[in-house]
């Protein structure tokens, strides 16, 4: 018995060591990302790899920052195209001309925060509906949706492709966003954490006289933050990494997101690694800062999606 | 008679006013989801069957199963299919060993450090495919890379390697870094699935005398099980799925060694305009996949 215990114990203590090295090797890439962003072109060149910056320089930001020149804000109306005269989209600018790095920020940070409010709002609607109603063709819009969600996201992109030229959304950033809020992993994970709502609440709610809307609104939605909280910041988080359907979707300078402002970087500068990672810090950073200021949420939300689907 | 007829037709109007709700509930979420989701996975299967361009002026011409046809003759195609097959193979019992290894050692830790080594191990999925694949491409490097400063340094190599485009290794330096942005949600999965095991149950086999590697197959194991399926399951997908890794790192060479079906889609689409002979491909992987997926169930469901 003791010596299992021992045994146990020494066990414990190596796994934990290797542990830790893993753990390194994991954060590594990052740390590399964001000291390569501040090291100069000699240090970065060099043939024996600086572990750690001598000396922390902004060049590689400062070229960033003084490539091509956009307008700060620019919102195409969708379908505006088909309303209008000259059959071109209605479109708003604003702010003054900043360097396109801060566009691409910009424009991802748009297509980000509206991606997850439109997936959150109709997904908790929809998931309440599969959850807590019955109607005709449930049961066939539950497999739909199962199997939808099983298929590679990407096979569709040719056919959304076309779908989206013949709307005249290529090129808009809503080719981007409409395809995530339809994506429907969200209306899955809605419907699992509405069917945690107990029936009699909203039979209450009934009986003394609260309309749909607002059943859904001061009983459903209370109950089912938690879940609404992780799919946002899971809806957050993909879509601005997501790199497959903004290449496919968004072609011009001023409308592409820092994904595709960091690859086309490497395209056109592909050894220049200051300049590359210094895009790189620039996407990676914010998105970390949200995933740790909001990572207890989206920890919970994966787990608790999982187990009980 | 006339008493059950009038309940019956007031019941009919309740259900009637719930399926009401219920699609008014639905239809935003709807619009989105027929719209861009379900009608191009069928116009996906649809196309397939045309050779179909891009162009002002071309058309659709139908051509059966011609597309399908091609497919296994096109000797990039089976390259690029058994490419995708490796991935899978190795990368998926890998992720989940390796997920469930550390699960199992960190699941027990105190909160905060629990938390950070999570985060830890999160942080590549987090980062986001085109930082990481750049960051890697420079550790690739031939010249200024770390892994032949590195191999050198600790004698594992003599001369520098040039690994992204050597055919012998280009493959495996994309499964590692596809294994470091897949494992950070399965660990996520499997600490919470082994914090739910019931302590009663593990106290009690400890009464009996098991040992710690009986305890865990005898009694979490098979409790973790779904949890495990569901690994199984997105980790499968997410392999078939890898793209952004290969079009930023090998564009598929060299002398497609590392095409996998998802980028062979991509270029026969969009590079060489054959919009049918692509859809076609997807409809060949995404019942692949649901081969596999179905499989994985089946087994689980054996066990």
């Amino acid at each position: 018995m003791n010596s299992d215990v021992k045994r146990t114990g020494i066990y414990k203590t190596i796994s934990l060591i290797i542990l830790v090295i893993l753990a390194i090797l994991f954060a590594f890439p990052l740390y590399w990302i964001v000291t390569g962003a501040f090291k100069t072109a000699a240090s970065i060149n060099a043939t024996s790899p600086d572990w750690f910056p001598k000396e922390w320089v902004l060049d590689n930001f400062r070229k960033l920052f003084s490539k091509q020149t956009a307008p700060l804000w620019e919102l195409g109306i969708p379908f505006s195209s088909k309303f209008t005269e000259d059959g071109n989209p209605i479109i708003f600018t604003a702010g003054p001309v900043v360097p396109a790095a801060i566009r691409w920020l910009v424009n991802t940070v748009f297509m980000a925060v509206m991606a997850m409010v439109l997936t959150c709002i109709t997904a908790a609607m929809a998931g309440y509906a599969l959850a807590k109603k019955r109607f005709k063709g449930q049961h066939l819009l539950f497999t739909l949706i199962v199997c939808a969600m099983a298929l590679p996201k990407q096979v569709i992109l040719i056919p959304l492709l076309r779908e989206m030229s013949s709307l005249s959304l290529y090129n808009t950033i809503w080719a981007v966003i409409f395809p995530t809020v339809g994506w429907p992993f969200g209306v899955f994970l809605m419907k699992q954490f509405s069917e945690g709502v107990p029936g009699e609440m909203l039979e209450a709610a009934r009986i003394d006289g609260a309309g749909e809307a607002k059943t859904f609104i001061n009983i459903v939605l209370p109950m089912i933050k938690p879940g609404i909280g992780a799919l946002a910041i899971f809806t957050f988080i993909n879509s601005w990494n997501d790199y497959f359907m903004q290449l496919i979707m968004l072609n011009s300078t001023s409308k592409l997101t820092i994904s595709l402002g960091i690859a086309k970087l490497q395209a056109e500068n592909s050894t220049d690694f200051g300049l590359i990672m210094a895009g790189a810090t620039l996407a990676a950073v914010p998105i970390i800062a949200i995933f740790i200021a909001f990572q207890k949420y989206f920890t919970q939300g994966i787990a608790m999606g999982a187990v009980k689907g | 008679m006339a008493r059950s007829s009038n309940l019956s037709s007031r019941s009919k109007v309740l259900v009637r006013r719930e399926t009401r709700s219920a699609y008014l509930f639905l239809l935003p979420n709807m619009v989105f989801f027929i719209g861009f989701v379900v009608i191009p996975m069928i116009l996906c299967i649809y196309t397939s069957f045309f050779d179909s361009t891009m162009g002002k002026d071309a058309k659709d011409i139908f051509i059966g199963f011609k597309n399908y046809a091609e497919l296994w003759k096109d000797k990039i195609f089976l390259r690029s299919l058994k490419n995708t097959f490796v991935i899978v193979i190795v990368s998926v019992p890998a992720v989940c060993i390796f997920s469930l290894w550390v699960s199992a050692v960190i699941y027990k830790l105190k909160g905060p450090i629990l938390s950070t080594f999570r985060c830890v191990f999160y942080l590549p999925v987090v980062t986001g495919s085109v930082a990481v694949t750049v960051v890697w491409k420079w550790m690739y490097n031939n010249y200024y890379g770390i892994f032949n400063y590195v191999g050198k340094g600790l004698g594992l190599i003599d001369k520098n390697i040039n690994w992204l485009g050597d055919e012998r290794f280009a493959l495996w330096c994309i499964i590692l870094i596809l294994f470091t942005t897949s494992v950070g949600q399965p660990i996520v999965l499997y600490v919470s699935a082994l914090g739910n095991v019931d302590t009663s149950l593990v106290e009690a086999s400890e009464v009996d005398g098991a040992t710690h590697f009986q305890q865990f197959w005898k009694i979490k194991w098979p409790l973790i099980m779904p949890t495990t399926l569901y690994i199984l399951v997105i980790t499968t997908i997410n392999s078939f799925q890898c793209f952004a890794l290969i079009q930023l790192l090998t564009s598929g060479g060299p002398n497609h060694s590392t095409d996998t079906v998802m980028y062979y889609i991509y270029y026969s689409a969009f590079k060489l305009y054959r919009y049918g002979y692509g859809n076609a491909m997807g409809v060949v992987l995404a019942i692949f996949i649901a081969l596999l997926s179905a499989l994985q169930f089946k087994l689980a469901k054996e066990k």
